[in-house]
């Protein structure tokens, strides 16, 4: 109540405030004149009376201020004054203000972006109904339950789940009658809506129920988005029948707008229950416990009460139950829990985020450095007009209060500019497409969080750097500086200000030394040694079995195509390789592999398990792989002939000794099957570019046939023009290859959906994390180095402007410039010289981390802390460079004069 | 011309607050009516005298009123209120009490020791 009372009287006294004022003037009015009634009394005459009793009522304004202040309740008043007058301030030094603008605005607009990441793959959950709760096994290298059998053991036999379901990805020719194109789904149990416990926006959704057996339930359910852009939101398609890879399926049901299944960073477009994914496959992937292919992720709710570690040791339990049971199939190592939606990239994605926010946040305490000292040494030129309005009555209190609402008015702006320019960058984050050809997206749009954390980083800042010249302000004396004006110097001493600039600079050297450790890193590993040439290389997923192709007429189909490819004008020669070629989609394939000897063939008795590829014989030569010893496949290794494998050298040397003794001897695969070693290749990179030296083998595709291949086609990069007597050459268009290639697959069987791309360009799927890593440590490092110049500038310009006098009398007194120079300009320069040391060490600290993100990313390399090294010293010679122009262009003539 | 000595801090609202206990009063006629009591002993910046006498209006001591002053002029007169009357008494004892021990202090001897 009183509250309300008190708003109620500052709210009449902000409405009637002119009244008051009318009524106080007209106070004091009368008072002066009763006083000048009385010396007219005295004997003056009227108007000297008026006079003298004005000068004796002494400071009009201050009395009615201090009036004011007495009638309380003027906080917002105050509030509204100081601010017109701190504007009035900025618009007199529109240099300083623009430039503190900018930086807050840089500095907390990156902390929003990198802020709006963390918010949305980190701390906004999954848009599923009691997500705290729900947890999935973990994805990890060798997991227990991948395969769809495991899965059924661990969803029946735990004791800690209220239920698992279980999905895989599916990617399928999508056929509404008109144009066949490619679309990407979840192939998931028939409990997965039930368990995550979500509604459908129309229809209905699959249920447990209607899973009678393989191939028993031909239902689709589309995302809301999908429906939204490929059927315009037509009600009436519930019940429609449509073809996933040419096999019926009948539309159910539509999801919630905002359901986008279990992974964050994919958006399914539709969900199709897993006993349908044989005709999907062209295989059943389901029967074989072995089949690490089953299933992406269990995941469930616990049930109440149950603890995640208790579910944990539950999970572990069974996966030591099945490893007994199935000795061969089921190598059980371990299994943890994590929750739903980042599966195994959580770890890394957390750490990154984390890596980035910390960076970001040293961005902002640059920032603030930098301001603070710009603010100290305005608030030191402005010293004489502190002291006259102190002299003049102004108190303390309310000067400081002047100098806060500067600092928070720029903060204020600042971070508004900053958030803005977040916001258009995170909604274009979040449209982004990285893949080409894959339904992954960054949940990054911004929310009311994000601009809650740049409002409160703004406020931050702006109280942090507006803390600096307090000392400053309290301790001036109105009476020196009056007096001797301000060129009273502290000599000597190290500053809070040098100080702050040496911190800042050091965080810029740290930044700038991990952006160059990345983009080094980086640039080695797009031109470094894969075991392959991806330039030059057009890839050609063809999944034949979305065309109806079963049995032996896969491999036929295979042939064919190849031979097709092999007609194209351009093509040197093309290959095979089933389900994914190395390096594309971060899919590996990984094998158990035994020796000779071994006849035990269970997982844990495994000599290797290396990644497998099952390849045409032109393989080797399209993907320019070199054969090291022993020959490469031809088209007799088919199903009738011996087994046969080519390895690579780490295999060779790892199972057999060396290169030349591994060339005709033997190892067992899990099945028991001996495998006669026929060549060998030189090692390459399989899975990721960061990954240790790994074994690989590779085996005809015709004894393992799959109707998912990847056909290879490499072409000649230039040409020649026909005419004999012009010689031209011009660069072959990839594109060009690529349409032909598309031709001649549809000459052959029009309803193939096929994607075409180079190997480079799905490269990039590898290459992300190091790609993403490097772009905003040199985002980063840019603003970090940008700041260190007009921090560096501030600092120069106002030593020069400060010693003006000092270095006229020098220059009169026959100064060289290189002295000049020196004393203008030295301590800066050590200050520089200082700080980027500190940052050079620390940023060569923080690179080890930098290491497992960034392939071949090291600080020990000449190249780097030779460029640190220039870097800085650029950085120091642009921010001196207007400072040290002005300090020599002193005419000690007419500076003598003036002062 | 309002007396030599300078005032202490806080007396100013005491002395405020006597002038007016003696009779309603406009501002002006604060600052007389202290000179003459204090047999112009006293100064006071003029123009201080306002935020004072706002403080105290705000503290519920006094309340005002526009009225006629004996020039004839549009004048705002203080009174005091029962609050006040009471801070009077209050202060006033304390005052004495501090008066008296401070005479008696600066006033000692030697032998009285």
């Amino acid at each position: 109540m009183k509250f309300l009372a008190y708003i109620r009287s500052l709210a009449a006294r902000l409405f009637h405030r002119s009244q008051i004022d009318d009524d106080m003037e007209e106070e004091l009015r009368s008072h002066i004149q009763h006083r000048a009634d009385d010396l007219e009394r005295s004997g003056l005459d009227h108007a000297q009376a008026e006079r003298s009793a004005r000068i004796e009522f002494g400071g009009h304004g201050r009395f009615k201020e201090e009036s004011r202040e007495a009638l309380g309740g003027i906080f917002v008043e105050t509030l509204v004054q100081d601010a017109r007058f701190s504007l009035r301030v900025l618009r007199k030094s529109p240099g300083f203000a623009i430039v503190a603008v900018l930086t807050l605005a840089l500095a907390i607009g990156a902390n929003a972006v990198v802020f709006g990441v963390m918010n949305g793959i980190i701390l906004r959950p999954l848009n599923v109904p009691q997500e705290e709760t729900l947890l999935g096994t973990a994805y990890g290298e060798n997991p227990a339950w991948q395969s769809y059998p495991n899965y059924l053991d661990l969803r029946d036999r735990n004791r800690s789940f209220e239920d698992l379901a279980a999905f895989k990805f599916a990617f399928v020719g999508l056929n509404t009658g008109k144009d066949p194109s490619l679309a990407a789904g979840f192939a998931a149990t028939g409990n997965y809506f039930d368990v995550l416990k979500v509604q459908p926006y129309l229809g209905r959704f699959f249920h447990r129920s209607d899973e009678r057996g393989p191939n028993s339930a031909p239902y689709v359910v589309l995302s809301y988005a999908y429906w939204h852009s490929h059927f315009l939101e037509d009600r009436g398609v519930v019940g429609r029948i449509i073809q996933l890879n040419k096999h019926p399926f009948t539309i159910i049901g539509v999801t919630q707008p905002g359901f986008q299944g279990t992974l964050l960073f994919v958006s399914p477009d539709f969900f199709m229950p897993i006993v349908n994914q044989e005709q999907v496959d062209g295989e059943s992937l389901l029967n074989a416990r072995g089949n690490s292919d089953g299933v992406f992720e269990a995941l469930g709710h616990l049930k109440p009460g149950v603890t995640p570690a208790q579910a944990a040791a539950d999970l572990k339990a069974v996966g030591a139950y099945l490893e007994k049971t199935y000795p061969k199939e089921v190598g059980h190592k371990s299994s943890s829990l994590a929750h739903v939606g980042l599966t195994s990239f959580g770890g890394p994605a957390r750490a990154f985020v984390a890596g980035l926010m910390l960076l970001a946040g040293l961005i902002l305490l640059a920032a603030c450095a930098n301001l603070g000292s710009l603010f100290g040494a305005r608030a030191a030129d402005r010293s004489r007009e502190v002291a006259l309005r102190l002299a003049l009555g102004s108190s303390r209190n309310r000067i400081l209060r002047g100098l806060f609402t500067e600092a928070v008015l720029i903060s204020l702006a600042g971070g508004a500019a900053g958030l803005l320019g977040s916001i258009v960058l995170l909604r274009r984050l979040s449209l982004w497409q990285p893949f080409p050809g894959a339904p992954i997206h960054l949940p990054v749009s911004p929310d009311a969080n994000v601009y809650e954390v740049a409002l409160v980083l703004a406020l931050l800042s702006g109280f942090l750097f507006a803390l600096v010249p307090v000392r400053q302000v309290l301790r001036t004396d109105p009476y020196q500086i009056v007096k001797a004006g301000s060129a009273g110097r502290a000599g000597r001493k190290v500053t809070v200000r040098d100080l702050l600039l040496v911190v800042q600079i050091a965080i810029c050297g740290v930044l700038v030394t991990s952006s160059l450790v990345a983009v080094v890193g980086l640039k080695r590993s797009l031109h470094g040694n894969f075991g392959f040439e991806p330039r030059n290389t057009m890839l050609a997923g063809v999944n034949l079995a979305m065309a109806g192709y079963r049995g032996d007429s896969v491999p036929d189909m295979q042939k064919r195509m190849l031979r097709a490819m092999e007609t194209i004008p351009g093509v040197e020669s093309a290959g095979l390789v089933n389900g994914y070629p190395p390096l594309v989609y971060t899919a590996g394939l990984r094998a158990t592999v035994f020796k000779e000897e071994i006849s035990d063939l269970r997982p844990s008795n495994a000599s290797l398990t290396p990644f497998r590829y099952d390849v045409s014989p032109g393989y080797f030569r399209a993907a320019q792989t070199a054969l090291l010893a022993g020959r490469s496949f031809s088209w007799h290794d088919d199903k009738n002939a011996a087994r046969v494998a080519v390895v690579n050298r780490d295999f060779a040397r790892k199972m057999f000794g060396s290169v030349t003794s591994a060339v005709g001897r033997y190892y067992k695969i899990l099945d028991g099957s001996r495998v006669l070693v026929v060549g060998v290749v030189e090692d390459g990179k399989y899975q990721i570019l960061t990954e240790d030296q790994q074994p690989a083998m590779f085996l005809p595709f015709l004894q393992s046939p799959s109707s998912a291949a990847y056909l290879v086609v490499r072409y000649t990069a230039d040409s020649r023009t026909t005419a004999p007597n012009r010689p031209v050459r011009y660069k072959r268009d990839p594109q060009q290859i690529a349409a032909a290639m598309r031709g001649k697959l549809r000459e052959l069987d029009e309803g193939l959906p096929v994607d075409t791309q180079t190997w480079n360009s799905l490269l990039t799927v590898v290459q992300f994390p190091a790609r993403v890593a490097t772009m905003a440590l040199g985002v980063l490092g840019a603003m970090g180095a940008m700041l260190s110049i007009t921090g560096i500038f501030g600092m120069a310009a106002y030593a020069v402007s400060r010693r003006l006098k000092e270095l006229g009398i020098r220059m009169a007194l026959g100064a060289q410039r290189k002295q000049v120079l020196q004393t203008a300009l030295g301590r800066a320069f050590k200050l520089l010289a200082f700080g980027s040391a500190a940052g050079l060490i620390l940023g060569i600290l923080a690179s080890r981390v930098l290491a497992s993100i960034v392939y071949q990313a090291t600080p020990r390399d000449p190249l780097v802390l030779a460029g640190v090294v220039i870097a800085m010293l650029l950085v120091g010679l642009l921010a001196t460079w207007i400072p040290a122009q002005r300090a020599l262009s002193v005419n000690p003539l007419t500076l003598l004069r003036e002062e | 011309m309002f007396g030599q000595a300078q005032l202490l801090p806080g007396t100013l609202d005491l002395l405020v607050l006597k002038a007016v206990s003696l009779g309603p009063l406009h501002g002006y006629g604060v600052l007389l009516r202290i000179g003459q009591i204090s047999e112009q002993a006293l100064l006071i910046e003029q123009g201080a005298l306002y935020p004072a006498l706002f403080r105290l209006v705000r503290q519920g001591l006094l309340k005002a009123s526009w009225g006629t002053s004996e020039n004839n002029r549009r004048a705002k007169f203080y009174e005091l209120t029962v609050l006040g009357r009471k801070r009077l008494r209050e202060e006033t004892d304390g005052w004495n009490r501090l008066a008296a021990a401070m005479g008696s202090a600066l006033t000692a001897r030697p032998e009285e020791i």
